[in-house]
């Protein structure tokens, strides 16, 4: 089997996923509740809620509105806001999502770099100490409540120490021109140095909140296969060949273990979403996180709903990423 | 040991390498002293857990936790290679002694090109460029058997035969003056094992290396080695040239050790075993540790422990049967 073939074959499975994806929040949503008394309110008089039902179509067949709903999330239209000028909510998801995912690229570099290293070490010191230390680490870390965790890290940097601010995205004044809409990057392509220095210090502090978060189960994960690896037999006779230790656990081991670490990836994808929402509420980060929990406040349905479709897309979108990233890592699956 | 005026390539003193497991001390070698000259081929035969492939291993000095060498030495090329620092020892393994192992399946990277293990294993220790090793690297395969086109062929690719071949040419990469080949043939079928053995042979021919062959057959022994070890629940019973061993072996194990080889013309003969099992490596019995299950034992086997003697010259045994 090619390359093309196992990548076309990889998105096209990926199509009953996506459509069984979007059956379940289309249920989920009938259930959650009545979208015309969230907008009308409670006591809205009874030809309102008629003449509200007969516009969104409540009153057709399921399967008919089913139909009408897939349509209308293929063709990218995910309906529009229900307060504040009722805009698209794609627009409006697009206006947020640059700042979760600036946010999220960097936290996640940063967990699995961590969890990565400190797996790494862990094993490579296998019943020591630091062994046992890092292991805890793994425990707690996963465990961690993440607003805990970030408002600990603003006492003390922000607050005490004054070295770091505790929320936003940048300071006032200085985002840099809208080219992808991360701040770091747009600062770099623009060779803003000042708005630079200002998307890095804010997001520091989340960053690690979030990656400190993600990191454990990494750190547990890595420890585990590398731990594993390094009893194989091509371990003893790489090192029987005289290559150096570096090369043995990073190039040899390290590339064996990397096949479960990358699974994992894609599945902690979606936890890093979920960790996303509330470390932008903690930080007061403009990003998804911010503003969904703004509109589930507001019961506004339609962009909640078109919130966790977009969602739904990104994680489908990775797992398909990940999926073909295996082929280049491990030969054996392909053939 | 011997009174060779030359230097000898290889002399283990008094290894002892033990286990430090829960269960207790297993002393996997115990007290082994030999020496092999250059160019020679020595088969070290023992059964399962009689500590030969820790033996091999401890010369690289690549004994897994929790094992250790706790005492004795080992003398390469006239250096000790208990006394080298971790990055002085590294520079011996690959580049001076090669390890061929047992499991062609499982020795080499699943995620690296054939070829790339050998490019790796040259240029890390000589620093040529990439170019020029995987140039090496090709006339290599050809020297092994394998076509050049398989350099790019990962090892699922190529049968387990054509992976020990490969693991061959990585042991012998750099021109070492040892390789260490730990039961290379055990897990190939038989017509496969044939090949290999006379591919070593063949190779040993040009690249004049000494080679210790570790193996639980006896018959490979006779084929290829000039001498043959034996060991027996961690120690090396019998030493000796391997004419005069399969002529007339000294050590009653040795001993049962032949005659329990099947012989085809006589196959209505009943197999012939050695009774009994071998003993543990934790509490191993007292004296001589073969003498529970030695059809010769005296009183004095299960109390003191036979020197290892030199019986005629080049041949060593440890038996009270030899000693004056």
């Amino acid at each position: 089997m090619s390359l093309r073939v196992y990548v076309a074959r990889r998105i096209l499975l990926a199509i009953p996923m996506i459509l069984i994806l979007l059956t379940i929040v289309f249920l989920v949503m009938r259930v959650a509740g009545d979208p015309v008394s969230a907008i009308l309110g409670a006591h809205a008089p009874k030809e309102q809620i008629d003449k509200m039902r007969e516009k969104l179509g409540l009153n057709d067949p399921l399967y008919i509105q089913f139909l009408g709903y897939l349509w209308k999330v293929l063709s990218l239209d995910l309906g529009r806001s229900l307060i504040w000028g009722q805009r698209p909510v794609l627009e409006e998801i697009m206006e947020h999502f640059p700042a979760t995912l600036e946010l999220s690229i960097s936290a996640f570099l940063f967990g699995v770099v961590v969890g990565i290293l400190t797996g790494i070490f862990s094993a490579c010191r296998y019943g020591k100490l630091i062994d046992h230390f890092f292991r805890v680490y793994g425990i707690i870390t996963y465990a961690i409540f993440i607003p805990w965790l970030g408002i600990s890290l603003q006492l003390i940097f922000g607050v005490y120490l004054g070295w770091l601010p505790t929320s936003g995205r940048i300071d006032p004044l200085m985002a840099p021109k809208t080219i992808t809409g991360l701040y770091v990057l747009d600062s770099l392509l623009t060779f803003n140095i000042p708005s630079l220095v200002s998307a890095i210090r804010h997001l520091i502090l989340p960053t690690v909140t979030l990656g400190f978060y993600l990191s454990g189960i990494f750190t547990r994960l890595t420890r585990a296969h590398m731990l594993n690896v390094l009893q194989r037999d091509y371990i003893v006779a790489a090192r029987a060949r005289g290559l150096s230790e570096r090369k043995v656990v990073y190039k040899h081991a390290l590339k064996n273990a990397f096949i479960p670490i990358l699974t994992m990836m894609g599945l902690q994808f979606a936890a890093l979403l979920a960790g996303a929402i509330l470390t932008e509420t903690t930080f007061s980060w403009p990003g998804m996180g911010t503003f969904l929990t703004e509109r589930i406040l507001y019961r506004d349905f339609t962009t909640v709903q078109g919130t966790i479709v977009f969602f739904a897309f990104l994680v489908v979108l990775v797992s398909l990423i990940v999926d073909i990233i295996y082929v280049y890592i491990d030969p054996r699956i392909r053939y | 040991m011997t009174s060779m005026n030359r230097k000898p390539l290889l002399s283990l003193e008094n290894l002892k390498v033990y286990y430090y497991t829960d269960e207790g001390v297993v002393k996997a070698v115990d007290s082994v002293s030999f020496n092999m000259d250059r160019g020679e081929t020595v088969g070290l035969v023992g059964e399962s857990g009689s500590g030969k492939s820790t033996l091999g291993l401890s010369i690289l000095r690549l004994i897994p936790p929790p094992g250790k060498i706790v005492g004795g030495k080992v003398f390469f090329d006239g250096i000790d290679l208990t006394a080298l620092s971790e990055d002085e020892m590294r520079k011996v393994r690959g580049k001076r002694i090669g390890m061929v192992f047992q499991d062609p399946m499982t020795s080499l990277n699943p995620l690296m090109k054939v070829g790339d293990h050998i490019v790796e294993t040259i240029v890390s220790h000589e620093g040529v460029p990439r170019e020029k090793a995987v140039e090496r690297a090709c006339s290599l395969l050809e020297d092994v058997g394998i076509l050049p086109e398989r350099f790019n062929d990962y090892p699922h690719q190529l049968s387990g035969g054509m992976r020990q071949r490969i693991m061959i040419a990585l042991a012998l990469c750099l021109k070492p003056d040892l390789v260490i080949a730990d039961e290379p043939t055990s897990a190939l079928d038989v017509i496969v094992q044939y090949q290999i053995l006379e591919l070593m042979r063949k190779l040993k021919q040009v690249y004049g290396m000494g080679l210790i062959l570790i193996t639980h057959d006896v018959s490979i022994v006779a084929e290829v080695a000039d001498r043959i070890a034996i060991m027996y629940a961690g120690q090396l019973v019998e030493y000796s040239d391997v004419n005069s061993f399969f002529n007339s072996p000294l050590h009653p194990y040795s001993e049962a050790l032949l005659e329990s080889i099947p012989n085809i013309q006589l196959s209505d003969q009943k197999l012939k075993y050695i009774p009994g099992i071998p003993p543990s490596l934790i509490n191993p019995p007292k004296g001589c540790r073969f003498h529970v299950r030695c059809p010769y034992a005296e009183h004095r086997c299960g109390e003191v422990e036979p020197q290892t003697v030199e019986f005629e010259r080049g041949r060593f045994v440890k038996c009270f049967r030899y000693v004056e």
